[in-house]
């Protein structure tokens, strides 16, 4: 029984994804010319790349099928198989982690954009001009992504141990699981203060709202978000056509704009 | 003489509530009626238990409910006892405990009934440490009697206590009623539909219909009246008398009783003389003469009577209710063909011509 | 073993105050709650029934974002909180308790108001013609006739408690010892690659939660009152 219960386990899981992808086929009819790409990208990233993505369809008449989550989860789900042929995320470590691994086409690796780290604050004036005063200063709380597992989180302590802050403010600190959640801390005013993406503070919906200062990029390692071509869209035109397309002028333009870096 | 005063008014879906009685405290008195008459409403406002209605109650002089003046008393202040349809004794505590979870609420200074008085009145001691749910249906019901006593109540309400208990159940209950009166002097308000059991142990009556008293009286005069639907149509409408033992007969199988100086006599009664007994009088076992020589028929029991009225029997075309005046009202079913015959006239003297049973409570 | 040693163990202790603590909580405003739902007549009663059942049907982090925006220094709760005791409620302790109390409110709430109705408002009108006053009553015959109804909200409050995650996810801050209770430990454990950890973490969990569970089985099999 021990030794039977994993393979009917397998057998019941191939039962599924075969009757997933005969419906994904009959949802799709096969074209000649365009192809249909499938994508993974980190959640900070997925509505710039979503603006890319109009432009490459209209551009290729290819197809491109997105979806959004945490890099670690889509990290995860490829290594369990999940049906993706590129891979955007938001670091390097996972996109290297996953060539080393036979999951993703060795030499595809690039940086697409690298993140910006700022200092912010729904409340205008509360960040002043010079980041380390205003981090000595006084305030309840200090918000930023969890260090451990988030890259905007390390770069943000990076940057407090550059200051010499990091004993000074840790009993003050407030950690998000994500970017986003602890962009939600400090924009709900929760926390008076945090280190959130540049991208978040540029947003639509806070541009121009509250106070900033921008991080110096040598107080922490570079954020460099690194996209990779999987396995599964070895063979997939449309594929390699998007991840060229991504560091194409026109792109470069959009992600510059929106509050990235490029390399 | 010490009452009980309500009146309430009160709409319901269906019932409007139209309240005015007082009650005597002293004996039993029975709130009877077809169900949905209102009865167990009406036990429950006195009681002080939802649904509210708005009126005026008092006992013997405290008021307990003035919606003009604001005032309610809650139950656990008005030092009522109730036992409910049914027996609802606590399944978390066994019978000890059920018996004195209102005992030890009682200050010491309001009890005037002995823990042990009424265990062995009940007959419950068997079962002090039992669990509740290992009794019979009648040992349950005499453990909630015991419960609601045991905290000295000045007034007893009682809905249906009877009811679902069978023949010999009932028996084992009857006389303990009648104890709670005349030992510990508790008045007693007992919710019935049953005319028969109103019959043996209440002294005042209340009927009530669709909300509203329909009739209220000592049990004597409301049982002898025809006019009242609800009665008339059963078979126990007919005088009750409260009588005393004269006499036994034994050669005769015969009991002598006498009231207000007259002598009846009914099947041998096996009481002490100068025991107190009710008897009851069926209408349709009295028959009527006009022929005023005494004991000319078989019937033992011939009583001169007044023709006080006489009336259709609601329900029977072919009968009229003759109700007399013996010192004691009397009432006699004949049929209208005997009435006519007979040419009975209002205030006419007449002799009545009866057989008596004895109601044992 | 070095792992299980050199584990922070904090965060199960965490867990364990905090679900405790919400329990108390919710017992406290669950009974009197759940018993007014049980015998009310208002017209109240649908809509305060259907406000108890949503976090049974929100997502948590539905409730965690309006938490995290009502108990914000600026926030209709966490305004006046903070101007009365100088801090807001987000990642406070406090914050949390008062988030899992709303989190785990039907868990309580319904059984309670379950074995509230299936004791029925005899039980208490015999009481209080036996003298009992409302208090008395409800606590010496209809509590302990909803006891299997206390021991299953106990537990389910308690158990929902212990496993709860969006909403102190997004209300907590993940503060050792304050917020970083042990569903974000483990979330963090796996984020950061570290099975190991989260594997010994979430055997704990589950055999807690485990033994609690039968436990609590165990004792409502042997208790007398059923409330049925």
């Amino acid at each position: 029984m021990g030794a039977e219960e994993p393979k009917r386990r397998a057998r019941m899981a191939g039962g599924l994804s075969g009757c997933l992808s005969v419906f994904v086929l009959c949802l799709c009819p096969p074209s000649a010319a365009a192809e249909e790409v499938r994508v993974a990208v980190a959640t900070n990233f997925a509505a710039t790349l979503g603006e890319i993505v109009t432009n490459f369809e209209r551009d290729t008449g290819h197809a491109v099928v997105v979806s959004s989550g945490s890099s670690g989860a889509i990290y995860a789900q490829i290594r369990h198989g999940a049906p993706f042929d590129v891979f955007f995320s938001a670091d390097a470590m996972r996109p290297k982690r996953l060539e080393e691994e036979g999951f993703a086409v060795c030499g595809s690796r690039r940086t697409y954009a690298v993140g910006r780290l700022t200092l912010w604050s729904a409340t205008p004036g509360a960040v002043k001009e010079d980041g380390r005063s205003t981090l000595s200063g006084h305030f309840e709380h200090l918000a930023m992504a969890n260090p451990g597992t988030a890259p905007y989180g390390a770069a943000s302590k990076q940057t407090l141990q550059a200051l010499g802050l990091w004993n000074h403010v840790r009993d003050r600190i407030v950690q998000g699981e994500n970017i986003g959640q602890t962009f939600q801390f400090v924009v709900s005013h929760n926390a008076r203060l945090g280190f959130v993406a540049l991208s978040q503070a540029l947003h639509s919906s806070v541009r121009g709202t509250g106070s900033r200062w921008d991080v110096p990029a040598h107080l922490h390692a570079p954020l460099r978000q690194q996209a990779v071509l999987l396995v599964n869209g070895r063979h997939n035109a449309a594929a390699t056509a998007l991840l060229d397309y991504v560091q194409e002028e026109q792109s470069r333009t959009i992600i510059e704009r929106v509050g990235y870096g490029i390399e | 003489m010490r009452q009980l005063t309500a009146r309430f008014r009160c709409d319901y879906p269906g019932v409007r509530f139209d309240i005015e009685c007082a009650l005597p405290l002293e004996g039993t008195t029975a709130l009877c009626g077809v169900s949905g008459s209102g009865k167990t409403t009406l036990l429950r406002w006195i009681a002080g238990l939802p649904p509210a209605a708005s009126g005026f109650l008092s006992f013997a002089g405290d008021v307990w409910q003035d919606d003009a003046r604001k005032i309610f008393v809650p139950i656990e202040r008005r030092r009522v006892g109730v036992v409910f349809q049914e027996p609802l004794l606590f399944p978390h505590l066994n019978v000890e405990d059920n018996l004195a979870y209102g005992m030890k609420r009682t200050p010491p200074s309001h009890r005037r009934i002995a823990f042990e008085q009424v265990i062995e009145m009940l007959g419950l001691a068997p079962f002090l440490q039992r669990r509740t749910q290992r009794l019979s249906g009648g040992e349950q019901r005499r453990v909630s009697i015991g419960r609601a006593l045991l905290t000295s109540p000045q007034l007893l309400l009682m809905d249906e206590p009877l009811a679902f208990l069978d023949q010999e159940r009932k028996r084992e209950i009857f006389p303990f009623i009648g104890w709670l009166n005349r030992e510990l002097g508790i008045p007693v308000v007992y919710v019935s539909h049953d005319l028969n059991e109103v019959l043996q142990l209440a002294r005042h009556v209340v009927l009530m219909k669709r909300g509203s008293i329909a009739a209220a009286g000592p049990v004597q005069d409301i049982f002898a009246r025809p006019d009242l639907p609800e009665l008339a149509e059963s078979n126990v409408v007919g005088a009750v008398l409260d009588t005393r033992i004269a006499e036994h007969e034994p050669q005769f199988g015969l009991t002598r009783v006498e009231f207000f100086g007259r002598s009846l006599f009914i099947p041998q009664q096996d009481l002490p003389v100068g025991a107190s007994l009710r008897i009851q009088i069926p209408a349709c076992d009295v028959s009527v003469t006009t022929d005023l020589q005494p004991a000319s028929g078989s019937a033992l029991n011939v009583l001169e009577a007044t023709v006080v009225e006489i009336g259709q029997t609601p329900g029977n075309g072919h009968a009229v209710d003759v109700t007399l005046d013996a010192g004691r009202p009397l009432l006699a079913r004949i049929t209208r063909k005997s009435c006519q015959r007979l040419n009975l006239n209002v205030g006419q003297k007449v002799h009545a011509h009866f057989k008596a049973v004895a109601l044992h409570s | 073993m070095t792992t299980l040693l050199a584990m922070d163990w904090g965060p199960l202790w965490l867990t364990m105050q905090l679900a405790g603590v919400t329990v108390v909580v919710l017992l406290a405003l669950g009974t009197p709650l759940a018993w007014w739902l049980a015998f009310t007549k208002s017209r109240m009663r649908t809509p305060v029934e259907a406000v108890v059942a949503l976090p049974l049907v929100l997502p948590p982090t539905v409730l965690g974002f309006y938490l995290l925006t009502a108990m914000g220094p600026h926030g209709p709760v966490g305004g006046p909180w903070k101007a009365f005791t100088g801090s807001a409620l987000s990642f406070t302790f406090t914050g949390l308790v008062i988030a899992s109390t709303l989190y785990s409110l039907p868990f309580v709430v319904q059984p309670l108001q379950g074995a509230f109705e299936a004791v029925g408002t005899k039980p208490m009108e015999v009481a209080r013609s036996l003298r009992a006053s409302r208090l008395d009553a409800f606590f010496t015959v209809a509590s302990p006739m909803a006891l299997r109804g206390y021991v299953s909200a106990i537990v389910l409050g308690f158990a929902h408690t212990l496993g709860e995650f969006g909403v102190v996810l997004m209300v907590g801050g993940n503060i050792p010892g304050v917020t970083k209770v042990l569903s974000i430990a483990i979330y963090d454990h796996v984020e950061s690659l570290e099975y190991t950890q989260a594997h010994v973490l979430s055997a704990a969990l589950l055999v807690l939660s485990f033994l609690i569970l039968t436990i609590v089985y165990a004792i409502n099999r042997r208790l007398p009152v059923r409330a049925a």
